[in-house]
């Protein structure tokens, strides 16, 4: 494959879902290890009541609005959790699934009331984005990436992931020994004098913001997946916490990387016509990668210690 | 035309998607108890997003072999197949690796379901995929609802229904007290793995009406509302089941009564509605009972403060207790001891020596445990017992200088 056709039609895909991936996987970690990590699946499942609000409310299919929408569903999806839990005294996982589900049949209710079926919302869209659809068409070849015209017409949803990516590696790189502290040892780090409440939620609204930045891009099944198969994989590869965030990261870019191109040549290659959809294949294979890990990986068994021979 | 609905008088369609939906509702509350007791609530999330790639190779393997690509039992074995799949996946992975059961589940869903919509894209570029509608098992629709379906359905829920009858007593044995039960013999394991494929298959049979991703709404807030209103657990299942079927009922009733208004998310906003109402006003767990047993809590040690200061002489600072000692006539608004509070004010004292001297015997040392501050000491002796303490107290003494 020649750089005419690759740049234009497969590079910005690539770096797009490499970086959604990369920005999921990294709050993804502290998430798994304070067993929070389906607080991604409930963010993605509210995400759609968010944009539908955000569009009745503006009445425009424009991108900041909802995504402001998306962030505000999120952040209402968590106060709701957890005033469900504190209030019914209901375990956790119970309290998330009600919440979770109630406002998505709203958000799909909502759909339904309003003629946005006329527009690109819908529910399959949400769930599966279009990552291959994020072409970059003023690119001519390699050379395009030192043309200041051409860089003008990348898709803007490469430069807003490039931009949540720094966000998120920012929060994680400043705050990262009350992060480690606090997910490890709360009492201690309360003694500490860290304030543990804060730093928790600030680490949801994060996840939060890199969930709702990926699914505009990509869809929400990348976003639940990357939140939870690359870290938790890379959970099985070490006892370190440097190291396991440093796989986290390899396992998501090869995840997207791999799936973006098994499912834009695999079919071709066996002889199909037609590709098939990118985001389900990442999804899948971040899922193979965790299998590998939990059959192989040195550190899989609970006892923590590696496995002789 | 809602009442209409709800008196089955909008025809046969609406007929059969009530009846359909409502005994989907019972069969998803009542084996959705036991999930719930079992703390593992959201394992139905997995098994139902695991569905999906059942239902995909369902349909490519039934157009293969030449068949009609959209026969509903075809699909719901095929869906069927691959929770089962992936359940074992959510089991192995907790079992096997050190990885926590919501890492495992969250993993397995969106694995499962990312194949799933692979598959699905798949069949979209297949001839006879054009208008496969496989899309509709996400979010359900009953628009095109066959007698067959119906009777699928309610054939499916009636034999989660009998099933769980049969596995109630080793269930709850399982949800409260695993050791327990692996002690008395049970085998754990293949009783949780029962639980699930009842799960499993309440999800397999919901498909057609509320899709993959609302029916794990009827699998968990239905037990969550029924556990508002009661500690035993028969009465859970047969109020979760309740609340289930009359979820189920309304909601398709009220879906029936105008157009887009679909029937799944409908289905789950009615159940979440009775949700939230428990959580608020049921006696007992609700916010409600537990806000005014609060009051009452705070009532009591504010009067007996009150009562101890004036027995002591202390003014009394705070405004609220004050007013609870005016409103019995104990106190006047100056603070001062009405006849009637010097008196109540006095026994407080009293009861107080009379606790302090029981802590000091050893007999009685259940009896003063029960110390706090608030129990009257008529409620844990006896008058004879009562008046053993006071003599010893003894009246009063003159002081030596």
């Amino acid at each position: 494959m020649n750089g005419t056709e690759f740049v234009p039609l497969s590079l910005t895909p690539i770096l797009i879902g490499v970086f959604a991936a990369v920005a999921c996987a990294l709050p993804g970690n502290f998430l798994l290890l304070r067993r929070q990590a389906l607080i991604g699946d409930a963010i993605s499942h509210v995400v759609l009541p968010g944009i539908v609000v955000a569009f009745l409310v503006t009445g425009k299919v424009t991108t900041w609005p909802m995504m402001l929408g998306a962030a505000g569903a999120a952040l209402f999806a968590v106060a709701l959790i957890e005033a469900i839990r504190r209030l019914g005294r209901i375990e956790p996982g119970a309290a998330m699934g009600v919440a979770f589900t109630s406002l998505f049949a709203a958000g799909v209710l909502a759909l339904e009331q309003s003629d946005t079926s006329s527009i690109h919302i819908d529910v399959e869209h949400a769930l599966m984005g279009n990552l291959e659809s994020l072409i970059w068409l003023d690119a001519i070849g390699w050379e395009s990436l030192l043309d200041t015209a051409a860089l003008a017409g990348l898709p803007p949803e490469l430069l807003r992931l490039a931009v949540t990516l720094v966000l998120v590696g920012l929060f994680i790189r400043v705050f990262w020994r009350p992060l480690k502290i606090s997910t490890f040892d709360e009492g201690f780090a309360q003694v500490m004098g860290l304030r543990t409440g804060v730093l928790g939620l600030a680490l949801v609204i994060v996840s939060a913001i890199a969930a709702v930045a990926a699914f505009d891009a990509v869809g929400s099944i990348i976003v639940i997946a990357m939140f939870i198969c690359p870290p938790a994989a890379a959970r099985l590869m070490t006892n370190r916490l440097e190291v396991q965030v440093a796989w986290s990261v390899l396992f998501a870019t090869l995840s997207a990387v791999l799936g973006y191109v098994l499912a834009g040549y695999g079919p071709l290659w066996l002889g199909f016509t037609n590709s098939v959809s990118a985001a389900g294949m990442i999804a899948t294979v971040s899922g193979l990668i965790l299998a590998l890990t939990a059959l192989f990986g040195p550190c899989r068994s609970r006892i923590g210690a590696p496995v002789e021979g | 035309m809602l009442w209409q609905a709800l008196t089955l008088q909008l025809g046969y369609n609406a007929t059969l998607v009530a009846v359909g939906s409502t005994l989907l509702g019972i069969a998803a509350g009542v084996t959705g108890t036991f999930l719930f007791l079992r703390k593992r609530a959201l394992v139905s999330d997995a098994i139902s997003h695991a569905t999906l790639p059942g239902v995909g190779l369902a349909f490519i393997l039934m157009v293969w072999l030449g068949g009609d690509g959209r026969n509903l039992a075809g699909l719901l074995a095929g869906s069927a197949l691959s929770a089962w799949i992936g359940l074992l996946s959510v089991q192995w992975l907790t079992r096997r690796t050190r990885l926590a059961e919501d890492a495992a589940i969250g993993a397995v869903l969106s694995t499962f379901f990312g194949f799933g919509v692979v598959l699905l894209t798949v069949i979209q570029t297949m001839r006879a995929g054009q208008q496969a509608g496989l899309g509709q098992l996400l979010l359900g629709s009953t628009a095109g609802m066959l007698f067959a379906d119906a009777v699928l359905i309610a054939a499916g829920g009636a034999a989660c229904l009998a099933l769980t009858l049969i596995l109630r007593r080793p269930m709850t044995l399982v949800a409260f007290d695993p050791e327990f039960a692996q002690a008395s013999g049970l085998n754990t394991r293949r009783i949780d793995l029962a639980t699930m494929g009842l799960v499993l298959a309440v999800t397999v049979v919901g498909l057609k009406i509320v899709g993959l991703i609302l029916i794990v709404a009827l699998l968990i807030i239905p037990p969550v509302t029924a556990r508002f209103w009661t500690d035993r657990t028969g009465f859970v299942v047969a109020f979760a089941g309740l609340t289930g079927g009359v979820a189920g009922f309304v909601g398709a009733a009220i879906s029936a009564s105008a157009s887009s208004l679909p029937t799944g998310p409908i289905i789950v906003l009615v159940s979440f509605a009775l949700f939230a109402v428990s959580l608020l006003l049921a006696p007992g767990h609700g916010v409600l009972a537990a806000v005014l047993k609060h009051n009452r809590f705070q009532k009591r040690v504010h009067l007996r403060q009150g009562l101890l200061a004036l027995a002591q002489g202390h003014p009394i600072y705070e405004r609220y207790t004050l007013r609870l000692l005016q409103k019995r006539g104990w106190a006047l608004a100056d603070g001062m001891p009405t006849e009637a509070g010097k008196g109540q004010a006095a026994k407080a004292l009293r009861d107080e020596s009379r606790w302090e001297m029981l802590r000091g015997i050893a007999m009685h040392e259940a009896a003063a445990a029960r110390y706090d501050g608030l129990t009257r000491i008529e409620a844990v002796l006896t008058a004879d017992q009562i008046a053993d303490l006071d003599e010893r107290i003894g009246g009063p003494r003159p002081v030596t200088p």
